[in-house]
């Protein structure tokens, strides 16, 4: 029964393996990564019920009481992520079905995702903080495979840079760890935050955890760390993208989070303020650069750095609020930036370009989609039956309670142009007069605007029943302004 | 065009026995001594990359006629299997028990399940060698 907490770890990883000897057996690849994607769906329903009702769950690999062995810890917030990554799996696979050319279905396209999804959900749900870069390496090797799947020309430039930054970044990794281990002998999170609490993080310690937020803003794509996110995410086919946006920087997002909130919390005045300007300045970048391009990869790229800064933000604030906000927004931002990246990727196929101004009007033959498109621009620029709505007023009240009134004009001034940007591709593409390719050459969008509807369904669901996903986000919340909740429910005596 | 390379096959044809048996014993030994898995997978992953080089990579395909990919494949199902065999038992994944059998010809030795974790690393090893080696290989 307690083996339920690493099943969610276990399905994609199992999955994965058996898609490797299925080869080119292509429905049975799809048939079994849909059914993966349900089993981790249900039972990390299951997981989060029971971690709302019992409180933190943890499992202990191999049987051995931490800290000595490698425990994973399930608490709502983890399992959150790990639901909501599941969904985007769901959603981005059933886009695959005619969303993606046969040859790279062929090349082990679907066990990839299934090893990315284990990458990523590990790294949701472990408490070791080695373990932590070992499944950000899984989920690297697997996007490395999957930015470079399909061999063209602009694919292998940037992914020569994309895996180029992140060796680098996870030489910088496993240094920051090796300085942590020396100074305090231990690797297990709740174990680190203990002996660090008890000597009150000096200076050594708050260099090490500027070190990790180097890191994990590097994996995440903060201000100064953002540059190879702009190529890398725009060169891979519209759904892989999808995947990109929706999950790697989240999880460099969430391991901010983790590490700001159970270890490195002593000194907020220095780390968290920190965070704050540079989250500041990431929401500036990404809108300016969300208005100055004229391509829709590049516009809705910069969207997801301007949406790395937004969640940021919160745990600067460091107050209720904030976290609550942060937390709400990083789970609004998934499903939001994966929709529209399908979309676009819909898009594309209609108009056979992704410069906006040379093809317009498709809302007269394709309804549907330029709809579907206007929702997820209002949901994402935070409009109240969506769910962004929620997420950005809590950030805002986080911020006025914490006194950073400059944060949070920035936070306002960048929604306002985020909103811009997307309504640019909605008024220029979707609606004006008809400049289209010839219908012969436009390709087939049924069944590729399914996907996101779904998931924007998801985002109503959210926004109108915040009240139902509230308990949920609260108790994550509560985690991370407590870390002794944390440190209890690994280290409590059996 | 190759030279005449008869002491190189010659040589190959022994030394490749040795370096199988020096893998395995490698690999056994690993949880006592130094070895395991992984220098074991690489060691015999030489000895078949040294045929490929003295031969040619049809002779390896020869001797090994399944995908190297599913070898790897197969490693990694091992592997996850050894860790999810313990929830039969009622124990945590990857949980690993020993135990002391008298066999015969050996006596008295001890047996531990964490040699078959230790199977599927040896196996993805080898595999993952031999696909990046004839990969680069082999002429398009």
């Amino acid at each position: 029964m307690n083996n339920l907490t690493i099943a969610p770890l276990l399905i994609p990883l199992v999955t994965g393996v058996i898609l490797l000897f299925l080869g080119k057996r292509l429905i049975l690849q799809k048939a079994l990564s849909i059914l993966s994607g349900m089993a981790i769906i249900a039972t990390s329903i299951f997981l989060l019920m029971d971690v709302l009702e019992n409180g933190i769950k943890t499992y202990q690999v191999g049987g051995w009481q931490p800290p000595f062995g490698i425990v994973l810890v399930a608490d709502s917030l983890a399992t959150l992520l790990v639901l909501f990554s599941s969904i985007i799996m769901v959603a981005t696979t059933l886009f695959t079905f005619r969303g993606l050319d046969l040859e790279r279905k062929n090349y082990y396209y679907y066990p990839l995702v299934q090893f990315l999804l284990t990458g990523v959900i590990g790294a949701f749900l472990t408490g070791d903080i080695f373990n932590l870069f070992v499944f950000f390496e899984v989920l690297l090797m697997s996007s490395y495979a999957l930015i470079v799947l399909g061999g063209t020309k602009t694919q292998l430039r940037e992914s020569l840079k994309y895996v180029l930054i992140n060796v680098i970044s996870s030489a910088f990794f496993v240094t920051a760890v090796a300085f942590l281990y020396s100074a305090t002998g231990t690797l297990n999170m709740a174990d680190l935050s203990a002996r660090i609490a008890e000597i009150n993080q000096p200076g050594l310690i708050t260099v090490i955890a500027l070190l990790f937020l180097i890191v994990f803003g590097m994996k995440a794509a903060i201000f100064p760390l953002f540059f190879w996110l702009p190529g890398a995410y725009s060169a891979p086919p519209p759904v892989i993208s999808a995947i990109f946006a929706g999950l790697l920087t989240k999880v460099g997002i969430y391991a901010i989070y983790r590490v700001f909130t159970i270890i490195f919390y002593h000194h907020p005045d220095v780390t968290h303020y920190t965070i704050g300007i540079l989250a500041a300045i990431t929401m500036i970048v990404g809108a300016v650069g969300a208005i100055a391009y004229n391509d829709i990869h590049k516009i809705l790229v910069y969207n997801v750095v301007a949406g790395v800064g937004f969640i940021l933000l919160g745990l600067s604030a460091f107050n209720e609020d904030g976290l609550f906000g942060g937390m709400f927004y990083l789970l609004h931002d998934m499903l939001i930036k994966a929709a529209l990246f399908l979309l676009a990727g819909a898009i594309v196929v209609i108009t056979r370009t992704t410069k906006i101004g040379q093809a317009s009007g498709i809302i007269k033959n394709y309804p549907l989609l330029g709809w579907t498109f206007l929702a997820a621009a209002l949901s994402l620029a935070g409009v109240p039956p969506f769910s962004g709505f929620f997420g950005k007023l809590l950030l805002i009240q986080g911020g006025f309670a914490a006194e950073q009134y400059v944060f949070v004009a920035v936070l306002l001034v960048s929604s306002l142009l985020v909103l811009y940007s997307v309504m640019r591709i909605f008024f220029q593409v979707i609606l004006g007069e008809e400049i289209l390719p010839d219908v012969s050459r436009r390709g087939n969008v049924k069944g590729l605007v399914y996907p996101s509807i779904f998931l924007l369904f998801l985002s109503f669901l959210m926004g109108m029943g915040a009240e139902a996903v509230y308990p949920y986000v609260a108790d994550a919340t509560n985690t991370l302004l407590n870390p002794e909740l944390y440190i209890d429910a690994v280290l409590k005596e059996e | 065009m190759r030279t005449n390379d008869v002491i190189l096959k010659t040589v190959t044809q022994l030394v490749t026995f040795i370096i199988i048996i020096f893998s395995i014993y490698v690999f056994l030994s690993g949880h006592h001594h130094p070895g395991g898995g992984f220098i074991g997978g690489l060691m015999t992953a030489a000895a078949f990359v040294l045929i490929g080089l003295a031969f040619d990579i049809e002779t390896v395909k020869k001797i090994i006629p399944i995908d190297f990919k599913l070898i790897s494949a197969t490693g990694m199902l091992i592997a996850v299997l050894t860790g999810i065999g313990s929830f039969v038992f009622d124990a945590n994944f990857l949980s690993h028990t020993f135990d002391y059998f008298h066999l015969p010809l050996l006596g008295e030795t001890e047996l531990a399940t964490a040699v078959l974790f230790d199977i599927g690393v040896y196996l993805v090893v080898i595999g993952i060698t031999l696909t990046i080696i004839f990969t680069i290989g082999e002429d398009q």
